[in-house]
């Protein structure tokens, strides 16, 4: 990894179709390093497929193609020759729901380093000491890291999720809708937490909460019916929205 | 309606019931430590055992094992991965079907080609009809056990970067072994007691064996030609060895149990 990578992301005439159906119409959008970005819009609009087409997780859906470019630091990711493996370590992913594997609390972590590298075991203990303090779940869990990972509460699963990508030392964190399941306080948590990572990371979140985009985000990207509708600092997308249907639906009137 | 399905349920238990204590009442006074150590005896004498059948069954469930449960395993991977494939519909239907072949069609399947070619029944041929019997039990189990695994953990592997074969071999396989494991165990207690398949494979020895070449006894042979045979001292120890058979059964069944409880099973949440 050299020092010029900074994980921007450019997002250049995007088009995406699940078989027939298109899904997103034409997106471009800048995603800028070491800042968040909220995709707020109601259910169904193609924020969630949007994310998942950063890191390619569309990849073996039968039926799936699209159009334009999505480059991240330069590179455009579509792009077959493009290692999807080396893709996915460099774009980490959090799921809405908590999917730590059935293994201990380490293992979990380790699991990323481990794919290509084989770490000596004090790097290995180092990597994942690093990534769990990143993810603030540390001191929770130091003493029983050889245990099941299932064991753990919903947002302590969450964080452990993160620290799971976190180990990957990814450039760009994609988080869909992560604390839907979870409560006010483990929800603060991890905003406070995404505060704290994106001074080395670029972070999308998708999020249907319009309060946790406002705390947690610096842009914020509406999305509607597959369009993007309007993008702009989190601020002023919230106070003075440009377009009407984004103020009707920041103003709860839709979705 | 609720009496009916206990009484149903009640019903469904109750051969179970009937067969132990059938077979503790006639088996168990000629069970000793010398059925399971000595050869059977000549007519007349008293005190044979079944070590030869023991041994015999242990080698064909080997055999069985090492053809049914690789074949098996791998087959319900491919169908659970690639569900909406149409190979994989035609797989399953068909496997579906050899699940419900009678089994001593796959006897004279096994003597018409393991046994006929060669003019000589045997240990293998036995073991390797076993194990066609294995292969779609394993098969369609793995595949329902893999199913069991939530999408959510084959996405955290692949969002991490795992290729999608290593996600499959490390996260899926790995997350339903217990359960994969409990499937091979109650398919192996199913097969332990087939007897139909072996008539014309293994075909049955008085001696003991340990060759895969030559004819082999196993606990349900013996069981059979003891029980059709004229001699009293023959049918105790036929009973005796439905006993052990069933033993076994339920030591495999309870062993299945254990370890689909195990500590980092697949269970989620």
């Amino acid at each position: 990894m050299t020092t010029t990578l900074s994980g921007a992301v450019a997002v250049e005439n995007f088009s995406f179709w699940y078989g027939p159906k298109q899904a997103l119409f034409d997106i471009s959008l800048d995603l800028a390093p070491h800042a968040v970005t909220a995709l707020i819009g109601p259910s169904g609009c193609g924020k969630s497929t949007f994310l998942r087409s950063i890191n390619r997780m569309h990849d073996l859906l039968p039926g799936a193609r699209s159009t334009g470019r999505i480059l991240l630091d330069g590179e455009n990711v579509l792009d077959r020759s493009v290692d999807v493996v080396n893709l996915r370590q460099r774009v980490g992913m959090v799921f809405q729901r908590s999917n730590p594997f059935p293994k201990s609390i380490y293992d979990n972590v380790a699991w990323g380093p481990r794919l290509n590298r084989s770490p000596s075991r004090s790097e290995l203990d180092d990597l994942v000491e690093q990534a769990l303090r990143r993810a603030a779940l540390w001191d929770e869990v130091k003493d029983r890291l050889r245990q099941s990972a299932i064991g753990l509460s919903g947002g302590q699963q969450q964080r452990l999720c993160i620290a799971r990508a976190l180990a990957n030392e990814p450039e760009v964190l994609l988080l869909d809708e992560p604390c839907s399941a979870l409560d006010p306080i483990a929800t603060q948590r991890i905003e406070e937490l995404l505060w704290e990572l994106k001074k080395d990371l670029t972070i999308v979140i998708v999020t249907h909460n319009l309060q946790q985009a406002g705390r947690v985000s610096d842009r914020t990207a509406f999305f509607y019916l597959g369009k993007l509708i309007e993008h702009g600092a989190t601020d002023q997308l919230f106070t003075a929205p440009r377009e009407e249907r984004t103020e009707a639906y920041i103003t709860g009137r839709f979705g | 309606m609720i009496t009916l399905t206990v009484v149903a349920a009640l019903l469904a238990t109750l051969p179970l019931v009937f067969i132990l204590a059938l077979l503790l009442k006639q088996g168990a006074s000629s069970l000793n430590w010398a059925f399971f150590t000595n050869m059977p005896k000549p007519v007349g004498e008293t005190g044979g055992g079944m070590a030869n059948a023991m041994m015999g069954t242990v080698m064909l469930i080997g055999v069985a094992s090492v053809i049914g449960l690789p074949v098996g395993i791998g087959a319900g991977l491919y169908l659970a991965e690639h569900r909406g494939a149409r190979f994989a519909s035609v797989v399953r239907f068909l496997s579906d079907v050899l699940n419900g072949l009678p089994s001593i069609v796959i006897g004279i399947f096994a003597w018409q080609f393991l046994v006929r070619p060669v003019k000589q029944f045997s240990a293998l041929a036995g073991g390797i009809a076993l194990g066609v019997m294995m292969i779609p039990l394993v098969t369609r189990a793995t595949e329902e056990m893999i199913r069991l695994v939530p999408d959510a953990l084959r996405e955290a592997a692949l969002a991490l970067g795992y290729p999608r074969w290593r996600t499959s071999l490390t996260i899926v396989l790995r997350t339903a072994l217990p359960g994969i494991v409990t499937a091979a165990l109650v398919a192996v207690a199913r097969i332990a007691g087939e007897t139909a398949p072996l008539l014309f494979t293994a075909f049955g020895n008085q001696f003991w064996s340990t060759s895969f070449m030559h004819p082999i006894s196993a606990l349900p042979l013996q069981i059979f030609s003891y029980a059709i045979s004229p001699y009293d001292e023959w049918h105790a120890l036929a009973w005796a060895g439905a006993l052990v058979l069933l033993a076994l059964v339920l030591v495999i069944s309870l062993v299945a149990r254990f370890v689909t409880r195990s500590k980092f099973g697949a269970g989620h949440d």
